[in-house]
Order: structure tokens, then sequence, then C-alpha cells
């Protein structure tokens, strides 16, 4: 017997007994995704607002035409724009060599969530870098630090904990939202879940799913306590 | 792709006037939704302040839940989960056949989400009304429920507003997700065009613009509505969101 049939065992629940295995290879697919889209999303998040910030202005217009787009329309639209809408250019990709990326839903679907989620993090780093204080800025250049050793050492490190609070929402909402990855054929979480409920018709199926995802959404937020206050432990109380 | 633009033009094979409906069906459902999740959010909000222990642990309870569970799982629980318990009861009865209509399922699951979002809202917005207000209006000799509906409600709306536009923002998006229980929605439309015509690019394209002009109207009225509603209130630093 797998680790994964145990759970089933104990709760005594048939349905988990049958498919406590793909579940928990589905929390792992759903894992995957947020994990390394979140990550991508957030380096790519904070190039795109810097550029919005501090870039020439048709590179300003163009980061903000791409997060109006992504925040403006649904993920699941997103989702299938790329993985049927795309993969409609089979010859092309196939020219260019990408067709094995754009063939996969996996990959699909992480290609999807790291730029929708690089949008809205692109508008959280704004937000909080623009939370920073004129001061600060002109503190720095009268001790002369170029632009560049400004952003890294005086900016950033306060924008950050301006941004840590929405960053952790975004990646919630991001877990959550994963879910629709399952509507691409991809076994996900939710994917599994509705490939046992569709088989067994045995509905205590969606409300174990249902306790995994508050139990990684609860994670994340005791997580982001701790680390909130620790990352603000010398800002006097708000 | 575009030399097939004609497929969603309102003209002979055009799949124009299915979108349109289908865009329809989307701002139907958001709209039908809206009353229903922000009144049982605002009846959330006021639990969350009440004395009574029992009904703080219930708002509790109910925030975190259908804050932490995805929307399409949400979605499926009532669609199928309700579908089923209600089938068995009936049939405990003799009544079979019975079934929730997609429409139905849609706005009671998308209004129970909204009204978890739309809570933590209201109980900002109830927090930033001054205690002084409630103890003019008890001195005024006002019910507690007048006191609620024509002191304190006016204000908390101007409060409220950023976080309700953001509320009906997300709404308006996940309203997408309907189309996996058959309601005939935007996105419902566009798969069915793009699997009869072999053009998915060119569907979904349009699905996301119509969703995009949704939202950019929002926006715009968001905008509008938060700039009127804040007359006479200076915003300090400039800032009111």
């Amino acid at each position: 017997m797998r680790w994964c049939d145990h759970p089933g065992f104990w709760l005594g629940s048939e349905v988990l007994q049958n498919y406590g295995c793909r579940m928990a290879a589905g929390l792992g697919i759903t894992l995957q995704l947020v994990v390394i889209s979140v990550s991508l999303g957030c380096v790519a998040g904070l190039g795109l607002a810097l550029v919005r910030l501090y870039g020439p202005r048709w590179a300003g217009v163009m980061v903000g035409s791409y997060t109006t787009f992504f925040r403006g329309t649904p993920l699941l639209c997103q989702l299938f724009l790329v993985y049927y809408g795309l993969g409609q250019l089979r010859p092309f990709w196939q020219d260019v060599g990408l067709w094995w990326f754009f063939r996969e839903p996996f990959y699909c679907a992480l290609f999807t969530f790291t730029i929708n989620t690089a949008a809205y993090q692109a508008e959280v780093f704004r937000g909080a870098i623009q939370s920073i204080g004129r001061g600060q800025f002109e503190g720095a250049l009268a001790l002369g630090l170029h632009r560049w050793a400004t952003l890294r050492h005086v900016i950033l490190p306060q924008a950050m904990i301006v941004a840590l609070r929405p960053l952790g929402n975004e990646l919630i909402v991001m877990i959550k939202s994963s879910s629709v990855a399952s509507l691409v054929t991809l076994f996900d979480l939710m994917g599994a879940t509705r490939l046992a409920f569709s088989r067994s018709f045995d509905l205590s199926i969606y409300l174990y799913a249902a306790i995994l995802y508050l139990v990684m959404v609860e994670i994340i937020r005791r997580l982001w306590d701790v680390m909130e206050k620790r990352l603000t432990r010398h800002v006097v109380v708000r | 792709m575009f030399s097939n633009l004609h497929l969603i033009g309102f003209g002979d094979g055009g799949w124009g006037w299915a979108l349109l409906q289908g865009a329809g069906v989307t701002i139907s459902i958001a709209l039908a939704t809206l009353p229903f999740g922000l009144a049982l959010g605002l009846a959330i909000a006021l639990m969350a302040r009440s004395r009574s222990a029992v009904a703080r642990w219930f708002a509790t309870v109910y925030t975190t839940v259908f804050r932490g569970i995805p929307e399409l799982l949400t979605l499926y629980i009532i669609y199928f989960g309700v579908q089923i318990l209600v089938q068995r009861g009936l049939e405990g009865v003799g009544i079979k056949g019975f079934s929730i209509h997609p429409f139905v399922a849609g706005m009671v699951a998308l209004g129970i989400v909204l009204a978890a979002f739309s809570s933590e809202v209201w109980v900002g917005a109830l927090n930033s009304i001054h205690k002084g207000q409630r103890e003019a209006g008890a001195a005024l000799g006002l019910s507690k429920a007048q006191i609620f509906r024509l002191v304190v409600f006016p204000q908390l709306m101007r409060v409220a507003l950023p976080g309700l536009g953001n509320n009906w923002m997300v709404l308006l998006k996940e309203t997408s997700l309907v189309s996996v229980i058959t309601l005939q929605d935007i996105m419902f439309i566009a798969q069915r065009g793009s699997s009869n015509t072999k053009e998915p690019l060119l569907f979904f394209a349009t699905a996301a613009m119509i969703y995009l002009a949704f939202s950019l109207v929002s926006w715009w009225f968001f905008e509008r509505l938060e700039r009127r509603s804040n007359r006479g209130h200076a915003a300090f630093g400039g800032q009111t969101r």
C-alpha cells in the first residue's frame, strides 16, 4: 500500500481509498503550477513595474496595455486562448521548434498563469514603489547614489514590505485560480477530483478537495503573518 | 485568422448574434449575483461585528471557507451537490427528475463567494464609521434599524465603494466559470463556435475582447461613481483608494 492510500483507510472513505493517489498526484501538479508560475511571475512583474515607472514612455504604455488586458479578462479565457488558440498555429510552432511547448496542457497552463500573475504582480510592485515617499529618492540623490543603487538599496527594501501582503494574496488567488487548469485536460487537484466524482458520484470527494485547498491557503496565510511580523519588527506600531 | 473575420460577423454563418447573446448572459448573471452577494456579504459583516459569539464564529468560518476554496469547486459543489441532495430528498417523497437551472446554480455559487469577499469590505467600512454617529442617532430616539438605515448605511457606501468595485471586477471575470455547468455565456459560445469552425484563436480572442470591454466600462463607471460619492470630502494625501 502506498502512502497516499492511507488517508482513505483512516477516514473510512471508499472514494478516497480509490482515488487518494490520484488526488495526491493532482495536488503535486497544482503545487508545481502555482510555485513555478508565481516565482517566474514575481521576477517578470518586478521588471514590468520598473519599466512602467522608469522606462521610456512607449514601453510604459505597452506595459500598461499588457496589465490592463490580463487584469481585464478572465484567466479561463486566457488559458483557452493559449491552449486552443495558439495551438491552432501548429505549423508555425513546428517551424520555430516550439510545438513541444504549446502541445502540452501543462506548459500552456504554466505559461498562461505566469503571464497572468506577472500582470497582477506588476501592479502590486508599482503601487508599492509609488507608496515610498519622495524624500527617500531625494535623500539617496543627496548621498550621491545613482539610480540603480537608489532602487536596490533604498527603495526596493522598503517597497517589498509594502508589497508583501498583496503578494501573499496573489499567491492565494493563484492557488485557487489554478483549478481552471483542470478544464484543459490537466489532472491537477481539481482535475483529479472531477475525475473521481465523475466515476464514483460520491460528493464527499469535493469536500476532501475543499479541505486540501483550505489547508494550503491557511498555511500560506499563517506563513505570511509570521513573515510580516518578522520583516516589520523595526517599524514602530502603525 | 483575419481571413475568417466573417465568422464573428452578423451575416450568414456568422456567430455575431450568438456571441452577443452570450455577452448578455454574462452580464445578466453578474448583475443578478451582485445584489444577492452584496446583501449576504453585509449580513455576514454584521454577524462578524455582532455581540453573539456564535454569530461571530459563523462569520469567521464562512469567510475562511469560501475565500479559501476555488470558485470552480464552490460551483461544482452547489451544482452537483445540491442537485443530488435535493434529488435524494425528493425521491423519498416520490418526485423524480428534479434539476437546478445552471443560471440559478451559478448565481448562488458566485453569490456565496461574492458574499465572503464583500463581507471583508463591509467590515472595513463599518469600522470606519465613528461610534459617535450611532450614539447621536440613539440620542435622537431612532431605533437600531433606523440608525443603520438612515445614519450608518449612507456613509457606509462611500467608504465601501472602491472595495466593492474590485469585488464587481472579480465577479465579472468569475462568471466565465459558469460555462462549465453549461450556461451559455460568452465562454460557452466561444467554445462551441471554435469547435464548429476550427478557429479557436479567433473566437477566444473575440471573447477576451468582449470581457475587456466590460472591464474597461466598469473601471470607468466606478471611477466616476467614486468621484461623485466623494464630493465634499477632502481626500487626504489626494488618494482615495
